[in-house]
C-alpha cells in the first residue's frame, strides 16, 4: 500500500515518468508482432473453431447424473448415438461440469432426438425432463454475425463521432479507434489461435470488450485533454505521457477491480458448468478487458502523441482561435 | 458550508425517493397481483423452449417490419389457440420471431407454427355469436377496443354512403347494424350497380334454416346456401372457437367453418373468391361521400390488381343486393375473420373503401394487415433450444456464486487500496445492487422483463464498470490532495473533474449497449439491457450518493486530519503542510534535479515565483 501510494505520488508529479510515449515505436512493434502471431497461429490452427450455432446442428446436455465424485462416463453415451446416427464421426460427446455431459452432432430431426433422448435417460438414470436439447439450423449464426457485425459499425462509427465531439479533435477519436481495432484482432486471435470454440455467447463478450475498451481510452483521453488543455506549457508528448502516468494508478486499479468479477464468473462457470454461455462470455471478456488496457496505455495514447508529433499545445490552440475566427 | 450540507442532504433525499418511487410502483403492481418482488426469470435460467422463427415469403422476398410485425400477430394467435399459457412471442433483430414456451411443445404445436399463413375472401353464408367459453385468450383483432361493446359484439357501425345502393333488403340490417361484422365496403368510385344479380331467392342465412337446401342440389355460385349442406351445418351448431385449426390452410374450393379473429362469432363461408395477393395496395384515408366530401371518419382504401378487381366485381355484383348476412364478405387471415364487411356498392374499379366506426389506429392496423397480410408467409424454425428446469437452476446458482465471489473480491481489493475510504466503495456498490434489483423487477414487473443469464452477467460486468467511476473519482481526490488542497477543496475540486470524466466515459458504454439492445439478436439484448440499466445506475450512484457521502466524510476528523487509514492520509500523498490547513507538493526538495521538468511546469505560476524567489534567498 505504501510503495503503491508513493509510486502513485511519483507517477503524479512526474518525479518518476515511464516512458510511454516516448518508446511508442517499441510498444507499435510489439503490438505488430502480437497481431501477427495472432494470424500466423489462426491460420496455422485452421480458422476459428465455431460452435453449432454458427455450423447448425443438435446440442443435447444431460445434467445431474449420480457420478460418486468422478466426472460422467461418456461411453455409454457415444455408443448410444452410434447406433441412433449409424456413424462414430458425426458426433462430440464431453464431460460439463462435474455431473453432466454435452453432446454435439450434426443436425438430427425432432423424433431422433426425442429417442436418443430417452436412451441417455435410461442408461444415465435421470429424468428425461433433466435433459435439455438445442437444434439450430445452419442461417441462425449467420443471422447472429450479421447482425452483429451491423451492430459493430453503428457503435464504432457513433462511438468516433461522440468522441470527436466531445474532446473537439478527431485525432483522439482516431488514436482511440486504432487501438480499438488491435483490441479486436487480439482478441479473435487469441480465440482462433488457441481454438476457443465461437459462440454467439463469445460473440457478446467480444462486442463488450470493444466497447469497455472505449470506455477505458476515454477515461485516460480525458485527463490527457486536462493537460494538454489551451494554456498548459509544454508540448503534446510531455504531456501525454504525464497523464498517462498519471492515471496509471487508476488503470491498474480499474482492470483489477473489473477483472477480478470476470474472472469469478469464469472459474465458476467452468468448474460448475462447463461449457456454456457464462463460461464462453466471461472468457472473451477476461481476455478483452486486459488487452484492452493494454491498448489504452500502450498503443492509445502513443498513437495519439504520434498523429500530434511535432505539432505544440500553443500552436494548435492559435490555430483553433483563428479557425473559430473566419468561422 | 450550510448551504453545502443541504445540498448533500438533498441528493441523498432524492436517492431515497428514487429507491420508494421503484419499490412503491413495484408494491403497487404486487398488489395488483402482475408483478412480484423476485425478477421474472428468462428461459434459460427458468427452463423451457425457445423457438426462433424466421418468416419467410413465397418469393424470398426480404420480410419488412410490417410484415415481421404482422407475422408476429399471427404467430401469437397461433400460441395462444394452442392453449399454452404464459408463451411468449417477441421479435429479435428486425427479422426473426422468438417463441418461448414453458416446458417441451408437442408436435402439434411445432407444425402449427411452421404452417404458412395467407388471406383470402370469402362469402359470408351464415354467422352466429360464438358461445361461450370459446373466446381465444388473448383477442388480436386491432380495433376491438372501439368496435365492441361490453358484450364482446361490435358496436353499431354507420353506413357512411348517402346514396343507397340500387336494389332491395340490404339496407335496413346492415345500417341498423344489430348484426355483428357489420362494417360496409363501398366503392369509392361509386357506380351504382345496375344490374344485382340477386340470388335474394334462396333462403337467407339464418342458421335455423340451414338445413333446408336439398343435399344433392350443387351450388351455383359461392353464395349458394345450397353449400351448407347438413354435416356442414351439424358441424357449425357444435363448431367452438377452439377448434379454429390453424396449421392448414382452409380448403379454398369449398364452404368452411371458422371464427372471427376475436374468437366471438362463428361463420359459414362460401369458397375462396379473391386471394389476398391480388390486393395491390391498402391504406388509411377520410370517408367520403360519392360527391367527394369527407364525413370525417376514418376508412380502409383497398386497391386490387386486374385480377383481383375481376374477382371482386364478379362477387359485389352478386352479393351487394343479398340479404344479411350473406351482403357479407369475409377477410380471412391465417384461417379465421379479420373481418367481414357488408357490400354497399359494386366495385367495378377494384377499389374498395372499408367504413366502419374505425380509431385512425384501428384503420391502420387493419390497413397494414390487409397490405402485409397479402403475402403468403410462411416460417422457417431457425432454432430451438430446450433448457431443464434443472440446468435452469444450476445456472442461475453459478451465476449468483460467481457474483458474490466476485462483489467480495472487489470489496477486498477496495479496502486494501482505499482504506476506509474503500468502504464507502463498498456501500456504494451494495446501493447500487439494491437499485438494480429494484429496477429489474419494476421492469420484470410492469413490462414484462425477463432476466436471462446473459443478463445476469451483465450485471457482474457492471460491478467493474461502477467501482471504475468510485476509483476515477478516488482518484482525482488524491491528485488534488497532492496539489496541496485541502480535503474539503479536494474533494469539490476532484469531483467537477472526475464527472466529466465518468460522464464522458458512461455515455460511451450507454452507447454500446444502446446499439447492441436495437441491433442484436438472441441473447445480446438481455445482456445489452443490464449493462444499459447499470451504466445509468452508476451515474446516480455516483452523483446522488458517493460524492455525497465522501462530501460529509470530508469534514469528519478522521478523513478530513487525514488519518493514515482514511486512505487520504495528505503526507502519505507527498503533499507538505505549509500552514492554514493547505498542503502543497514537495516540488524543490532535494530530488528536484531528477524530477524532470514535467515537475516543474506543473507547480503553478505563484509557485515558480516562491520558488524563485527561495532560490534567491538562499
Amino acid at each position: 500500500m505504501r510503495s503503491i501510494t508513493q509510486f502513485g505520488n511519483n507517477l503524479y508529479t512526474g518525479e518518476r515518468s515511464l516512458p510511454f510515449v516516448a518508446k511508442r515505436k517499441l510498444w507499435f512493434g510489439i503490438a505488430i508482432a502480437i497481431i501477427l502471431i495472432c494470424a500466423v497461429g489462426t491460420l496455422l490452427r485452421g480458422g476459428f473453431a465455431f460452435g453449432i450455432e454458427f455450423t447448425g446442428g443438435t446440442e443435447i446436455r444431460v445434467v445431474g447424473i449420480q457420478t460418486e465424485g468422478a466426472v460422467a462416463e461418456t461411453e455409454p453415451a457415444e455408443e448410444i448415438l452410434t447406433e441412433e446416427l449409424g456413424t462414430t464421426t458425426d458426433f462430440i460427446v464431453s464431460a460439463l461440469g462435474q455431473d453432466g455431459l454435452r453432446i454435439e452432432s450434426a443436425s438430427v430431426d425432432n423424433a431422433q432426438t426425442q429417442s436418443i433422448v430417452d436412451r441417455l435417460a435410461d442408461v444415465y438414470g435421470v429424468s428425461s425432463g433433466d435433459i435439455a436439447s438445442s437444434q439450430i439450423g445452419p442461417s441462425w449464426g449467420a443471422d447472429v454475425s450479421r447482425q452483429a457485425l451491423l451492430a459493430l459499425i453503428t457503435f464504432v462509427l457513433l462511438a468516433a463521432i461522440v468522441m470527436a465531439i466531445y474532446f473537439r479533435t478527431w485525432k483522439m477519436s482516431l488514436a482511440a479507434l486504432i487501438a480499438l481495432v488491435f483490441d479486436g484482432v487480439v482478441t479473435a486471435g487469441i480465440y482462433g489461435a488457441v481454438g476457443f470454440e465461437v459462440t454467439p455467447a463469445a460473440l457478446i463478450g467480444f462486442l463488450t470488450i470493444l466497447s469497455y475498451s472505449l470506455y477505458d481510452t476515454v477515461v485516460v483521453f480525458d485527463k490527457i485533454r486536462e493537460n494538454t488543455a489551451p494554456g498548459s506549457a509544454g508540448t503534446y508528448y510531455e504531456n501525454i505521457n504525464l497523464a498517462i502516468n498519471q492515471t496509471l494508478i487508476r488503470s491498474i486499479n480499474t482492470s483489477v477491480v473489473g477483472l477480478l468479477p470476470v474472472g469469478a464468473i469464469f472459474f465458476i462457470g467452468s468448474y460448475l458448468l462447463g461449457a456454456g454461455t457464462l463460461r464462453d462470455i466471461s472468457l472473451a471478456l477476461l481476455i478483452g478487458m486486459f488487452v484492452g488496457t493494454w491498448s489504452t496505455i500502450f498503443i492509445a495514447a502513443p498513437a495519439y502523441a504520434q498523429l500530434r508529433k511535432g505539432e505544440t499545445i500553443a500552436e494548435e490552440a492559435k490555430r483553433k482561435q483563428e479557425r473559430g475566427a473566419v468561422v | 458550508m450550510g448551504k453545502k450540507r443541504a445540498r448533500v442532504g438533498r441528493a441523498l433525499i432524492w436517492l431515497f425517493v428514487i429507491g420508494a418511487l421503484l419499490a412503491g410502483v413495484n408494491q403497487y403492481s404486487v398488489h395488483q397481483g402482475q408483478g412480484s418482488w423476485a425478477p421474472q426469470l428468462a428461459l434459460d435460467l427458468e427452463g423451457g423452449t425457445q423457438i426462433m422463427l424466421a418468416p419467410l415469403t413465397e418469393e424470398g422476398a426480404q420480410v419488412s417490419t410490417e410484415q415481421l410485425n404482422q407475422a408476429v400477430g399471427i404467430i401469437r394467435q397461433r400460441v395462444n389457440a394452442s392453449g399454452i399459457s404464459e408463451a411468449e412471442v417477441t421479435t429479435q433483430g428486425g427479422q426473426n420471431i422468438v417463441v418461448s414456451i414453458p416446458g417441451v411443445p408437442d408436435d402439434a404445436t411445432r407444425e402449427r407454427l411452421q404452417a404458412s399463413a395467407q388471406m383470402e375472401f370469402r362469402p359470408v353464408l351464415t354467422v352466429q355469436p360464438a358461445g361461450d367459453g370459446q373466446q381465444s385468450p388473448e383477442t388480436e383483432l386491432p380495433d376491438d377496443g372501439e368496435l365492441l361493446d361490453e358484450d364482446g359484439n361490435p358496436i353499431d357501425l354507420e353506413e357512411l354512403l348517402s346514396e343507397d345502393p340500387e336494389g332491395e333488403g340490404t339496407e335496413g340490417e346492415g345500417t341498423e347494424g344489430e348484426e355483428p361484422g357489420s362494417a360496409v365496403m363501398n366503392a369509392t368510385d361509386t357506380e351504382p350497380s345496375d344490374e344485382p344479380t340477386d340470388e335474394g331467392e334462396t333462403p337467407t342465412g339464418d342458421p335455423e334454416s340451414t338445413e333446408e337446401p336439398a343435399e344433392e342440389q350443387e351450388p351455383t355460385d359461392g353464395s349458394d346456401t345450397a353449400w351448407i349442406t347438413e354435416e356442414l351445418a351439424e358441424e357449425f351448431m357444435a363448431f367452438t372457437c377452439d377448434q379454429v385449426d390453424r396449421s392448414v390452410p382452409l380448403p379454398s374450393d369449398r364452404a368452411v367453418v371458422t371464427c372471427s379473429t376475436d374468437g366471438t362469432m362463428k361463420y359459414i363461408l362460401g369458397p375462396v373468391e379473391v386471394w389476398g395477393a391480388d390486393i395491390s395496395n391498402a391504406d388509411v384515408g377520410q370517408a367520403s361521400t360519392p360527391q367527394g366530401v369527407p364525413t370525417g371518419e376514418w376508412a380502409v382504401n383497398l386497391e386490387f390488381n386486374s385480377n383481383g378487381t375481376a374477382g371482386f366485381r364478379g362477387v359485389t355484383e352478386r352479393i351487394t343486393n343479398l340479404e344479411e348476412p350473406r351482403n357479407q364478405f369475409a377477410v380471412v387471415l391465417d384461417n379465421t375473420v379479420l373481418i367481414a364487411p357488408a357490400s354497399n356498392a359494386v366495385i367495378t374499379n377494384g377499389q374498395a373503401q372499408i367504413t366502419g366506426n374505425f380509431s385512425q389506429e384501428g384503420a391502420q392496423t387493419l390497413a397494414d394487415q390487409l397490405k402485409f397480410g397479402a403475402l403468403p408467409i410462411g416460417f422457417q424454425v431457425q432454432s430451438e433450444e430446450t433448457i431443464s428446469p434443472r440446468l435452469g437452476e444450476s445456472q442461475l446458482q453459478a451465476g449468483l456464486i460467481a457474483g458474490l465471489i466476485g462483489l467480495l473480491l472487489v470489496v477486498v481489493y477496495s479496502l486494501f487500496q482505499y482504506r476506509a475510504l474503500g468502504l464507502v466503495t463498498v456501500l456504494s456498490l451494495l446501493i447500487a445492487a439494491a437499485l438494480t434489483y429494484l429496477v429489474i423487477t419494476f421492469l420484470s414487473s410492469t413490462q414484462g422483463y425477463r432476466l436471462s443469464l446473459a443478463g445476469v452477467t451483465g450485471l457482474m460486468v457492471a460491478i467493474g464498470i461502477t467501482a471504475d467511476s468510485f476509483i476515477v473519482y478516488f482518484e482525482r481526490i488524491r491528485d488534488e490532495l497532492r496539489d496541496g488542497k485541502t480535503l474539503i477543496n479536494a474533494v469539490d475540486s476532484g469531483w467537477k473533474r472526475a464527472l466529466r470524466t465518468i460522464v464522458a466515459s458512461d455515455v460511451i458504454s450507454l452507447l454500446a449497449a444502446v446499439v447492441l439492445y436495437m441491433l442484436a439478436v438472441g441473447n445480446v439484448q438481455g445482456f445489452a439491457f443490464t449493462l444499459g440499466v447499470t451504466t445509468v445506475i452508476d451515474l446516480v450512484i455516483v452523483a446522488l450518493f458517493t460524492h455525497p457521502v465522501v462530501q460529509l466524510l470530508a469534514r469528519t476528523k478522521f478523513f478530513g486530519g487525514g488519518h493514515p487509514l482514511s486512505g487520504l492520509d495528505p503526507h502519505a500523498l507527498g503533499a507538505v503542510y505549509r500552514g492554514r490547513a493547505k498542503f502543497r507538493q514537495p516540488v524543490e526538495s532535494g530530488k528536484q534535479s531528477r524530477s524532470g521538468k514535467e515537475a516543474v511546469r506543473r507547480q503553478t505560476i505563484a509557485e515558480r515565483k516562491l520558488a524563485a524567489t527561495k532560490e534567491r534567498d538562499s
